[in-house]
């Protein structure tokens, strides 16, 4: 039989018993649904962990350091080549690194605590360089209130909330629920500007010394070779945005409150607390990078890259393979719960056809008569089968996703009643969408297989006399 | 009479297990029908004349011996070739006429054409077709239950022809339906086998009937063929001559 009318002929047999089909079908509906509910339950929160952590920046950066660090060495008690000639973690290692496969960028951390000058007020804080990748790369400043920088050395900052609320003088009261609206801060600071002081370092004899040391080379170690002047500087920048990023979350910029253009901060040759030789006239070495790669897959390889260029490098990515783990194993669980309900359909499934077999066993004894084989036949109820299943599928992902709003809505009320912020914990992907639909009419298929394969067994003699 | 043979058997049995006792339904027939001719299988009730139809007709299988259809020996077909035989060979018309209640005539036709696999425009129209051949153009939306029962086996006759079988095997084609009714059925079957040179074997249980149309009765008894009668040696007295037949084995027998 061709495929348009074993459908066709499957699709008037479903059509004859309507009301006991239909009960069959919303049973798979009902299974489907429960599976799609406890599965985009899982993939929801894994979701909203691995947005959580991603955020960070935690999960697809490898740190790499310079063994020349000594504290670095102290810290992790790595093997490797001894302090004295270990490469220095210059510009050329950094382009080097860049070129590593699945890395997106290599930038230096910069860091250094100051003071701003606001409404000529002085305000102590950390200011950090931020890649101007993060614009589109990073989550984290995705939630910024302005606008971010407008270039790479564009003289503008960033502040994160708390630093916000200090420049206004406003205090939030810890402990309590009611936090300021970021909105509300941005809207009298953006668009102002502040000051902020800095040491620069520099090997220039013609600035005016703030201080001046003359060290010798073995006092800082073998790159530095020079002596260098501390300038005392002062920028002013425009303030552009307020994040209400959480400070401890950036690992590039920890703590820092206020952002200001990686290359602007390097420019700057800003003199840090380590003393690096950041100043203009030679080429930068680096105590530290921060080595992004495309996805947290590729950073083992790319750590072992950096420690083979011999570098130290570490990262947190074993703290995502146990999360990666128990999403793994709660899914299968969720799953396998989420199934019982459509192995319960299944059963309904074998238990409907059989019942079709004894009500059309004349009919089916006709269709022999009248040349059917066996094929034929059992074509036919398997197509009954996978017809439920599709049509079983279909709604049951619909009403998994009705249940799944409803959970979320419910969720987001009790966190709404917590003080938390709302949450999406419940996600169906395409993916799922299809594969449950999939599953189902396997499922069903499966289940047919029984019935079909007795009803092609039929002898068309007794069937023929069976009234 | 046509010199080719449609259907031989060869001391065909079909033999059941009922219970503890072995039914012999057929038991050592062998006939021969020539293409073109139209049989009678006659009997009481329980003489296996349906149950030789059944094996004519590839619907049963033989416990020994042979079924000999245009040359293929049905005992030997796998399940699938049967189907097909059954598809293609033959057209079966039945007492409870078997149309399926849920299709309407047109599609009741059309279901052998489905198994055949014939192109979907051409069957609507081939369909319709046989359909007013046997007078019931008007009738092609009706579902069986609400048509008379000549016209139902008319529909049947139909949907037996749809595949222009070589053989038209009749099992008491005329049962159910009145004697004005039964005799239009059987004009048509005679207009069968005469245009289309089709060969027919009928079973019934009515004597007159199958001397009106049959050109060949046999008759059975307890699952043996216990007269051949051709037209031209047909005997004076009505009654079957039995002289030179043995006596049947009794029925039942245990094994």
């Amino acid at each position: 039989m061709r495929f348009y009318d074993v459908t066709d002929l499957a699709v008037r047999n479903l059509r004859e018993s309507i009301f006991r089909n239909s009960l069959t079908t919303i049973g798979i509906s009902v299974g489907v649904a429960s599976l799609v509910a406890m599965l985009s339950l899982g993939i929801g929160l894994q979701q909203l962990a691995s947005r959580r952590l991603q955020k960070s920046g935690l999960f697809d950066t490898v740190v790499a350091t310079s063994r020349r660090d000594l504290r670095n060495l102290r810290e992790r008690g790595e093997d490797g080549p001894a302090p004295a000639d270990s490469p220095a973690l210059d510009e050329a290692e950094r382009r080097k690194i860049e070129q590593l496969p699945g890395v997106v960028e290599a930038y230096p951390d910069i860091r250094f605590v100051t003071e701003v000058r606001f409404d000529d007020k002085p305000h102590l804080t950390t200011v950090a360089g931020v890649p101007f990748s993060a614009k589109t790369n990073n989550d984290a400043f995705d939630g910024i209130q302005g606008s971010f920088f407008s270039s790479e050395t564009a003289p503008e900052v960033i502040l994160q909330k708390s630093f916000a609320e200090e420049l206004l003088g406003i205090r939030s009261k810890p402990g309590s629920n009611t936090e300021t609206n970021i909105v509300e801060l941005a809207k009298p600071l953006i668009g102002k500007e502040l000051t902020m002081r800095y040491a620069e370092r520099t090997t220039s004899p013609s600035a005016p010394p703030l201080a001046s040391l003359s060290e010798s080379p073995s006092k800082t170690g073998p790159s530095d070779g020079a002596a260098y002047s501390v300038v005392s500087r002062q920028q002013t920048l425009k303030i552009v945005a307020v994040t209400d990023l959480d400070p401890d979350s950036l690992r590039g910029t920890g703590r820092a409150r206020v952002f200001l253009p990686l290359k602007l901060a390097q420019d700057l040759h800003v003199m840090q607390s380590d003393l690096r030789d950041t100043s203009a006239n030679s080429a930068p070495t680096y105590s530290s990078l921060s080595v992004r790669v495309t996805n947290p897959n590729q950073v083992p390889a790319v750590e072992e890259a950096i420690k083979k260029m011999g570098f130290s490098a570490f990262s947190l990515v074993d703290a995502t393979r146990s999360m990666r783990q128990f999403f793994a194993v709660l899914d299968g669980f969720l799953a396998i719960f989420g199934s019982l309900a459509l192995a319960v359909a299944s059963i309904g499934i074998v238990n409907t056809l059989v019942m079709a077999i004894l009500e059309r066993r004349r009919e089916i004894g006709i269709m022999k008569a009248v040349g059917a084989s066996d094929a034929d036949v059992r074509g036919l109820f398997v197509a009954e089968a996978c017809a439920m299943g599709l049509v079983g599928g279909t709604f049951g992902v619909a009403l998994g996703w009705v249940i799944g709003r409803l959970i979320n809505f419910g969720t987001n009320i009790y966190l709404e009643r917590q003080h938390f912020p709302p949450a999406e914990i419940w996600s169906v992907p395409l993916w799922l969408v299809l594969g449950a639909i999939a599953f189902s009419v396997f499922v069903s298929l499966v289940s047919g297989l029984y019935p079909a394969a007795r009803a092609a067994r039929l002898d068309p003699v007794q069937a023929l006399r069976y009234e | 009479m046509n010199t080719s043979l449609a259907v031989s058997t060869e001391n065909v049995c079909r033999h059941y297990p009922m219970g503890e006792a072995l039914v012999r339904a057929v038991d050592g027939i062998s006939i021969d029908i020539g293409a073109g001719e139209f049989v009678a299988l006659l009997g009481a009730s329980g003489s296996g004349k349906s149950s030789l139809l059944n094996l004519v007709a590839g619907l049963d299988r033989p416990t020994s011996g042979a079924v000999i259809v245009h040359g293929d020996n049905l005992a030997a077909l796998s399940r699938e070739q049967l189907a097909k035989y059954r598809l293609h060979t033959v057209g079966m018309v039945f007492q409870s006429f078997n149309l399926i209640p849920s299709m309407t005539l047109l599609e009741n036709v059309e279901l052998p054409m489905r198994f055949a696999e014939v192109d979907r425009r051409e069957r609507s129209a081939l369909a319709r077709r046989a359909l007013e051949r046997v007078g019931l153009g008007g009738r092609l939306a009706h579902r069986p239950t609400e048509l008379s029962g000549g016209e139902q086996q008319r529909a049947s006759l139909a949907r037996a022809l749809i595949n222009h079988p070589k053989l038209l095997l009749a099992d008491e084609p005329t049962g159910n339906l009145d004697s004005r009714t039964g005799t239009e059925i059987m004009d048509l079957i005679r207009s069968f086998n005469q245009s289309l040179g089709m060969t027919v074997l009928m079973v019934t249980h009515e004597q007159a009937l199958a001397e009106k149309y049959a050109g060949r009765m046999l008759h059975l008894a307890d699952g043996r063929l216990i007269q051949d009668i051709h037209p031209g040696d047909r005997p004076n007295d009505n009654a079957p001559d039995i002289s030179s037949v043995k006596a049947p084995a009794p029925r039942g027998e245990k094994r």
